[in-house]
């Protein structure tokens, strides 16, 4: 049997000594898609900068492909908060998502053609194409979140960590996006997507990842994404756990309807 | 009364060209090591400006002095190679321990950044003034720097004179740099836009930035007897700064601050001659008018552009209620 996409063992982060992420153990395989849940300060984005190796581990490893992932890091894609880059940087689209070709470039090499029709063929598919010589600045949020997937896209690779890419996007953006990670689970990759927003979950995602310090539950959203399961990750929050309630009563609903 | 003025002003403007056109020799090796000056630091000034790291630029400039009096004492000459090695490890040694600081320290950057420069910069003093009888530069030298005087020391060899020594020695460390920045392009836009990305496919980031402080130190540590360690400041950040405003392409920014540089040396030259004053005062002064023409009328950041786009605005929602 092959070895899955991404395993975590046992991890655990820590800042200045205080836990964020505790003893995770969890391991994603391929065509899954997965919504990372739980409330502000839970460790969602920790958790996927610990898998890329942008936060000391405290302990625990997390392999890729079976192998350490310091070693197959290139081979998984990493989409960073909107918000975490200066978008005011003098660079354009197009430039933007050839930089998700430098990985596989050699030291000192420059993107050549094929790079180049990779990253302009990637602009198309988030429907950018005709913003590519745009300077950065001058795109929406969903415009920019766009440019940031079509660099992930340019990595050509099977496992993607997205970090909120909803967050802050139009309609259609998210619309787009949503087509994008199905098509991307079509082709038999992995995608952990950080999620804030609960109510769409049972509709984007397969699986659910809920995590609040640690891994409270993990499955097919079925299953896991219960009130049971949210009230234990999201503690007392009954605001919140009452409007999540009345979602998933609608889409029992729903589905009522729809089997009949 | 006012057309006296008037009068005045346009002599004194017009007498900047002409001094630049009546340069004597010395003159035109001066506003050359400006321009190389300016090219040295603008090409490590734009990467420092976008990652948002000028003032660990000017950190640099004035922690290098301990490095150079150290390799002086050592070295008991100007050779320069061996202050720009001690210029090197003193400009490493300063973002190093800004880094410690901010990280284990858990002080803000900015004053991490305070912390480290003086201190060094105060040793540097103690060392100079300890040991000034036994080398041979002085205070003023290092503050001010003496690009008057530039043109005088030149490299011989055997009977012939190759020219300053100012401008071998900036001419080499310009061309250095130019070779870092075209064979580290990518690392180093990479790194300075997207640090995660960069890190996330395999680029050693805190190398990268080591290497930037690196190329700092030395272009610092090669302009500062021309232009003292306060005003090398001025060439890392103002032109890069200037050519912030203007473009939205990296590669164009590089070109356009270097050009801007250029001219500030040859109008501060020029400046200076009409005012017989500090040479390179003036050529920082002109960078900073550059500066401000750029704030004023850039074409998507200006303040003019941002009126008129506002004012057309304005007229668009009165045409629509």
């Amino acid at each position: 049997m092959n070895p899955p996409p991404i395993e975590i063992h046992d991890l655990t982060v820590a800042y200045h000594h205080r836990p964020v992420l505790w003893d995770i153990d969890v391991s994603f395989a391929a065509g899954e898609l997965v919504a990372i849940v739980g409330p502000n300060g839970a460790g969602k984005s920790t958790l996927i900068k610990a898998m890329m190796g942008l936060v000391p581990l405290a302990s625990g490893h997390v392999n890729f492909f079976g192998e350490p992932s310091v070693k197959r890091r290139s081979t998984v894609a990493y989409v960073p908060q909107r918000g975490s880059v200066d978008w005011d940087f003098p660079t354009t689209a197009l430039d933007v998502v050839l930089m998700g070709r430098y990985g596989q470039l050699p030291l000192f090499g420059r993107p050549r053609r094929k790079d180049k029709e990779i990253a302009v063929e990637c602009l198309k598919k988030v429907g950018m194409l005709e913003f590519a010589k745009r300077q950065i600045s001058q795109l929406s949020g969903g415009q920019q979140q766009r440019v940031f997937l079509a660099r992930a896209l340019a990595q050509q690779t099977s496992v993607y960590l997205m970090d909120e890419p909803f967050a802050g996007v139009d309609a259609s953006t998210e619309k787009a996006i949503v087509v994008l990670l199905r098509e991307l689970r079509e082709q038999g990759s992995t995608v952990l997507v950080v999620h804030h927003d609960l109510q769409t979950v049972p509709e984007y995602f397969d699986s659910v990842m809920l995590l609040n310090l640690r891994c409270v539950a993990f499955g097919p959203v079925e299953t896991t994404f219960t009130a049971e399961n949210l009230q234990k990750t999201y503690g007392g929050h009954l605001h919140l756990l009452t409007e999540v309630g009345e979602k998933l009563r609608q889409r029992e609903w729903r589905h009522r309807n729809a089997t009949h | 009364m006012n057309g006296q003025y008037l009068s005045g002003l346009a002599e004194f403007l017009w007498g900047i060209p002409m001094a630049v056109l009546h340069a004597d020799a010395s003159g035109w090796w001066i506003m050359l090591i400006g321009a190389l000056v300016s090219s040295a630091c603008s090409l490590i000034g734009c990467f420092l400006v976008l990652r948002r790291l000028s003032m660990l630029g000017d950190a640099i400039s004035h922690a290098v002095l301990p490095g150079i009096v150290i390799a002086f004492l050592w070295s008991g000459s100007r050779d320069i190679l061996p202050m720009l090695l001690g210029a090197g490890a003193l400009g490493l040694l300063t973002a190093f321990m800004t880094d410690v600081l901010n990280r284990q320290g858990k002080l803000q950057t900015d004053a991490a950044i305070g912390v480290t420069f003086t201190w060094l910069f105060a040793i540097g003093v103690i060392l100079l003034s300890k040991f000034a009888s036994n080398v041979d530069i002085d205070l003023d030298c290092v503050l001010y720097g003496e690009i008057l005087y530039a043109p005088f020391d030149t490299v011989l060899w055997g009977e012939s004179d190759l020219g300053p020594r100012a401008v071998w020695v900036l001419a080499g460390v310009t061309l250095a740099n130019a070779i870092f920045v075209v064979l580290g392009w990518k690392q180093l836009k990479v790194c300075a836009f997207d640090p995660g990305l960069a890190q996330s496919i395999g680029i050693n980031v805190a190398l990268w930035h080591y290497l930037l402080m690196g190329f700092t130190s030395i272009s610092t540590v090669a302009s500062f007897e021309s232009v003292g360690a306060i005003l090398v400041v001025a060439m890392l950040t103002v032109p890069a700064n200037t050519a912030y405003l203007l473009t939205e392409r990296l590669s164009h920014m590089i070109f356009i601050a270097i050009g801007v540089g250029i001219a500030s040396s040859v109008g501060g030259y020029g400046l200076a001659t009409v005012l017989d004053g500090s040479i390179a005062g003036a050529m920082a002064t002109v960078s900073g008018l550059f500066f401000v023409m750029a704030a004023l009328f850039s074409p998507r950041h200006g303040v003019v552009a941002g009126f008129i786009r506002r004012r057309r605005e304005l007229t668009l929602e009165d045409a629509q209620s």
